[in-house]
């Protein structure tokens, strides 16, 4: 009898010892599942990167331009090109503007001619200075900090924007930011 | 012929499995169960079957690599020979999985085959809709083309709405900052391990407590289940009155999954692969991402639902959805099988159904979505600028040139994001209409700021001409109290 209970005693120590070591393997497995987040907190994705020479963009128009994500790897292939939009204001003052609709993330697309930004996956609209139109999206289009440096322009990128849970504060845009008809 | 025998029987003599799989195979059923109706469940593991094989020889030759994975869906499609077709069998076989799942887990529903004493054969269930679903997606994510790339980034803008982790969880998602090579190689992790292994696991699960608890009776009306006594009433339907699963109940699942990997083999030759469409190149915009069919309905509800329930939706819902499911058996695990006795169920149902439908089909129309290019390729019909003064003739120019096309119809040509307004006049005065175009509104964008007066005047002057021959334009009457004193 006093042998069965020793035998269980070993038992529970034998699982208990087991335990611990599953706990001390878990710790590097999870440090290494959760790493993408911990490198956002740590050392954070956003870079300033060029677009190129501010000539390319004519003052008064919107043009596409295009830049390789700071963070890229080699089997990353085109999908770390990303677009966006430059709108040259006048002289230094420029706008760029994420790809992304601010409802679902879905490439929006620049119509010169009635001077809107268009989403084709579910009709979100903007104004030429990306503030919202119409349409789902609950706020104007994503900026790029920008800045200009030797002539060039440049923007700070590196991660995907989504309409996160502070999609609701940029509702209440100031009044200098709306369209003067809408 | 004998010499297989003799090694089989060699085998088994040191296996022992021979025997315990034949008295599995010939377990009592009730009588009424060797049914047309009871064949889904096994051909949904069919179907699972075909999918781990046809998975298994696509990733002889895919490369899961953001930068070679839709090449290596070029060389599936052209080069490889038949391999064409093994993605036309995995892409068509998903389709009838989701497909046979959905009418399996309809046919429990209605048969009552949830209730007592099957409530975590009905849970394990309901897992794997969600497996099933899961492979679906994931799989979409896997034929990595335009589709796909913009898909996942709806998805990471969904997750990011989650309220307090939202971002860190579109982090974890693309598994790093943006749509990129590591986003593939995690989503390849899930659609080809880990969600594969647990659908395993649970359809091993699934089935061991089919065997266990016996397959559910024919449901009679006025037949109540209660705790009590079902176990001995059951009891007395299969060893009384049943007959063994091999071979009165087993042919009719074999015949109808035959018939299953046939209309699969049948689809893939007619209807071939699905995709992939455009390269996954972020900077060819000019595209319109669509969802594959099953996830039409997500998609067309993203686009009705008001904006300011769109959040509470997306994340509340799926929720709320997944707690009912799972409490079902609990709520409601006695009492009437027979759906005869069960009105509220069978609606239940059908409003799901027809919602579902309505949304797929809408979905297939995309009338929330601007026509990109109605502006530059869809004509105007003759008989709205015939017979119209040069000004009204200016005005049709404006209304292209502008794009008010693409979101407005007219006859059957354009968008339908807006109002058609082929008869737009008759509604709306001359100032409305000017009001309308210049300051926007009712979900239309301002085009004051791109419109000169000389424009508005033309473009409004041709939408006052948009009125059948029959209807009188709409008048202003307080213009008209002026003018008759």
């Amino acid at each position: 009898m006093s042998d069965l209970s020793r035998r269980q005693m070993f038992m529970k120590i034998a699982t208990l010892f087991n335990g611990v070591v599953g706990v001390l393997l878990a710790i590097p497995v999870l440090r290494y599942v959760f790493s993408p987040m911990t490198r956002a907190q740590n050392s954070g994705y956003q870079r300033w990167i060029s677009l190129g020479s501010i000539d390319q963009f004519p003052s008064g128009e919107t043009r596409l331009a295009a830049y390789r994500n700071p963070v890229a790897q080699a089997s990353d292939g085109e999908t770390a090109d990303i677009p966006c939009w430059v709108r040259h204001i006048d002289k230094s003052t420029f706008q760029v503007f994420a790809i992304n609709c601010a409802h679902l993330g879905c490439p929006v697309r620049w119509f010169p001619q009635s001077g809107l930004f268009m989403c084709p996956c579910h009709g979100g609209a903007y104004y030429s200075d990306g503030s919202r139109a119409s349409g789902p999206p609950e706020r104007g289009l994503f900026e790029y900090p920008f800045k200009i440096l030797d002539g060039n322009l440049h923007i700070q990128a590196g991660e995907l924007f989504t309409p996160g849970p502070s999609a609701s504060i940029d509702l209440k845009m100031p009044d200098s930011k709306r369209p003067p008809c809408a | 012929m004998r010499l297989i025998r003799g090694i089989g029987n060699w085998v088994d003599q040191r296996l022992q499995l021979g025997a315990p799989i034949l008295e599995t195979m010939q377990h009592p059923i009730p009588r009424d169960t060797a049914s047309w109706f009871y064949v889904f469940g096994s051909a949904a593991m069919t179907a699972f079957g075909l999918q781990l094989v046809t998975g298994i020889l696509l990733a002889l030759i895919y490369v899961p690599s953001a930068g070679d994975a839709w090449n290596s869906l070029q060389i599936l499609n052209h080069q490889v020979s038949l391999g064409w077709f093994i993605r036309a069998l995995h892409g068509w076989g998903s389709n009838f999985m989701v497909a046979i799942v959905l009418v399996h887990m309809v046919q429990v529903f209605l048969f009552g085959a949830y209730k007592f004493p099957r409530e975590l054969t009905w849970i394990l269930g309901i897992f794997l809709l969600l497996m099933t679903l899961g492979m679906a997606f994931t799989g979409q994510v896997l034929r990595f083309d335009q589709d796909s790339y913009w898909g996942l980034g709806i998805g990471a803008s969904i997750c990011s709405r989650v309220p307090v982790v939202g971002p860190a969880l579109v982090t974890l998602m693309l598994g790093g900052p943006i749509i990129a090579g590591a986003t593939l190689s995690r989503f390849f992790a899930l659609h080809v391990f880990v969600i594969p292994g647990l659908l395993m696991l649970f359809v091993g699960l699934h089935v061991l407590l089919v065997l266990k608890l016996g397959i559910n009776e024919w449901p009679m009306p006025g037949r109540f289940v209660r705790r009590a006594d079902y176990l001995e009433k059951y009891h007395d339907l299969t060893h009384r009155e049943g007959v063994p699963f091999l071979p009165y109940g087993i042919w009719k699942d074999v015949v109808f999954s035959g018939m299953i990997l046939l209309a699969i083999a049948a689809c893939a030759l007619y209807f071939g692969p699905f995709g992939p469409t455009g390269q996954p190149d972020p900077r060819i915009i000019q595209t319109a991402p669509r969802p594959d069919f099953f996830f039409l309905w997500l998609y067309a509800l993203l686009s009705l639902l008001p904006p300011s329930l769109e959040t509470p939706v997306l994340l509340i819902g799926p929720m709320i959805a997944l707690i009912v499911l799972l409490l079902l058996p609990f709520f409601s695990g006695e009492g009437e099988k027979s759906w005869k006795r069960r009105p509220i169920a069978v609606l239940t149902i059908l409003l799901i159904a027809v919602t579902l439908g309505t949304f797929t089909n809408m979905a297939s129309h995309v009338p929330w979505s601007p026509v990109m290019d109605a502006w530059t390729g869809a004509p105007i019909p003759a008989k709205f600028v015939s017979g119209r003064t040069p000004l009204q003739v200016q005005g049709a120019l404006v209304f292209k040139s502008k794009q008010c096309h693409n979101c407005h119809a007219l006859g059957d040509s354009g968008g339908k994001r807006g109002p058609a307004l082929d008869a737009v006049a008759v509604r709306l005065t001359g100032d409305q209409l000017v009001r309308q175009v210049l300051q926007g509104g009712g979900n239309m964008p301002a085009y004051g700021n791109n419109l000169n007066p000389a424009e508005t005047a033309a473009l409004v002057g041709f939408l006052e001409s948009l009125h059948p021959s029959g209807q009188a334009p709409a008048r202003d009457a307080s213009r008209i109290a002026e003018v008759q004193p």
